[in-house]
């Protein structure tokens, strides 16, 4: 039986090049993992490795390169398969991101609802699990639902009953706030969207970096992540979707790859899943990146990484609870959240503490947070958020400590 | 002058712009957006025979913002609606292309750090934006 080694953030670290030896020797304490991650050696080698020894396209050629590069291209979409829990690699599309896997649903999905229909959002989303919807309204004239968040930054199931009806077609929310870092409880949602007959997409960009998945046991029916936030390159994402409803769903994006058949005088047929929906040249040396990424994090103690991240947390909720014109929009506990502190500091703008901070060589990230909903439900123009990946120690920490304590005597 | 970003002149001149406000009968005013950070700014002017009498603001922003603002309010009143036309683009060359400081807006010097940080020069334009449009 395979055992998995106990969690050593120090040895984590130490497999990621950028964080060992940062650029221009500066020092570089890296809590801006929400908005891009950081990626180990074994991702780096395995992409160099592919575009060095299997550059090819795929799919296409029967050279060996060729050859080479689509059965790496396949092996990666068996590598996220199984870090997802799902039995069938069909059902896995690549697509440019989590942008791209929503886009795909509200277009592909959408083309399926009309004026009659109704999709729930909610004020907790990122830009890229509201704006799809929007547009899908205006196009269909659709009805958007938008379920509320609590004081404490969490979606308000309770509100759930009375926003999900029999109009209700899909219910499209965060498994995890890129803003307050609260977890989603999955299982009220599909119950509501069961007891209506309507289907559920999750935006998974900030929960998929932190540990496998089991799609099937959450019940849902699309899920969608990015490679970039998940230890490998950028360019690339996922969407999962139940082959049901892959199969049919028509094309998002025309083009080579796609197709069954094209016939100017009979039609053009479509492939099947995945293929159906992965028009033109794909991400190919990305996804390899990705099949090694998830790899990678898969063997990882991740229960041991839960309990590293959540001390970590609790250090920043303390160190911002000590500053009294500091406010945290989100969870001030560590029960159901990941490593995601967003805070507001009166008198102090998120942009000039995070530039303040970048002094320090402490990466934040500042502003809306592409969650601008949200930032006007509480009140605020912006926030600064730190977030948390296995590889960040304490030193991580007592860096941001001290550079906000330093922020704190230049503004204020 | 320093490379700091943050040096104390621009500080106290960002922290003094505070106590302004918005004027209370503008015969020009223009709010703009940043919509990369949600910044918003709004300048208002009161102005007779082609010259600007008084200017307010409203500046919900970060620190240059705020500091391009105050500079703003302090600068413009006594300076032809003529003159000011062009100070946005003048700024924006002063920013990005390495251009003297406006004539008459010497001032302007203090953001010279801003040059090396390309990802803050539209939160300085974005006041001298705002003016623009209001002139408009």
């Amino acid at each position: 039986m395979k055992t998995t080694k106990p969690f050593d953030p120090e040895a984590c670290r130490a497999q990621f090049p950028i964080l060992t030896e940062p650029p221009g020797g500066l020092p570089l304490y890296y809590l801006d993992s929400a908005a891009t991650a950081q990626l180990p050696a074994a991702v780096l080698t395995a992409v160099r490795r592919h575009e060095t020894m299997a550059r090819a396209n795929v799919l296409r050629g029967v050279h060996r390169l060729a050859e080479a590069a689509t059965a790496a291209y396949e092996d990666a979409r068996a590598a996220v398969a199984d870090y997802l829990g799902v039995p069938d690699h069909d059902e896995v599309i690549f697509t440019g991101g989590t942008t791209a896997s929503i886009n795909l649903v509200a277009h592909s999905f959408g083309e399926g609802l009309g004026p009659s229909d109704e999709v729930l959002v909610s004020e907790l989303e990122h830009h890229s699990n509201l704006v799809p919807w929007q547009l899908l309204a205006t196009r269909r004239g659709v009805t958007l639902k938008v379920l509320p968040v609590t004081e404490e930054g969490r979606l308000d199931l309770e509100r759930l009953p009375g926003l999900v009806s029999k109009r209700t077609r899909l219910l499209a929310l965060t498994h995890c706030s890129n803003v307050t870092g609260a977890i989603t409880d999955v299982g009220p949602i599909v119950a509501a969207a069961r007891s209506v007959g309507a289907k559920v997409l999750i935006d998974g960009a900030q929960r998929a970096p932190h540990g496998p998945l089991d799609l099937p046991a959450l019940g849902i029916d699309f899920y969608a992540f990015s490679g970039h936030k998940t230890y490998a390159p950028n360019g690339v994402g996922v969407l999962w979707g139940r082959r049901e409803l892959l199969s049919k769903m028509p094309p998002f994006m025309g083009g080579g790859g796609m197709i069954a058949q094209v016939d100017l005088e009979a039609g053009t047929s479509f492939a099947d899943i995945p293929r159906r929906f992965e028009a033109g040249t794909p991400p190919i040396a990305q996804a390899v990146g990705l099949g090694a990424a998830l790899r990678w994090a898969k063997a990882l103690d991740w229960a041991g990484i839960a309990q590293h991240e959540a001390r970590l947390t609790g250090r920043i909720l303390d160190g911002i609870g000590a500053i009294k014109a500091a406010r945290v929009i989100g969870p001030t506990g560590l029960q159901g959240r990941l490593g995601v502190v967003s805070f507001a500091i009166e008198g102090i703008h998120p942009h000039d503490l995070c530039q303040w901070l970048d002094r320090y060589g402490v990466a934040l990230r500042g502003g809306h947070h592409c969650a601008q909903p949200l930032a006007k439900r509480f009140g605020v123009a912006g926030t600064s958020r730190a977030s948390l990946a296995p590889y960040n120690t304490d030193a991580d920490i007592d860096a941001l400590l001290t550079g906000l304590e330093a922020a704190l005597k230049r503004f204020r | 002058m320093s490379d700091e970003l943050y040096h104390e002149k621009l500080v106290e001149r960002a922290q003094a712009g505070r106590a302004h406000g918005r004027l209370d009968h503008p015969d020009k005013t223009a709010t703009l957006d940043n919509p990369l950070c949600g910044d918003r700014v709004t300048v208002d002017l009161k102005t007779a025979n082609g010259k600007v009498l008084e200017a307010g603001h409203r500046t919900r922003g970060c620190l240059l913002c705020e500091a391009a603002a105050a500079l703003i309010v302090a600068q413009a009143p006594g300076s032809s609606t003529e003159s000011l036309a062009g100070l946005a683009d003048a700024v924006r060359d002063f920013l990005q292309k390495g251009g003297p400081a406006p004539s008459g807006w010497g001032a302007v010097e203090e953001f010279a750090p801003v040059r090396a940080v390309k990802s803050r020069q539209d939160c300085v334009l974005l006041p001298f934006r705002a003016l623009a449009e209001a002139l408009r």
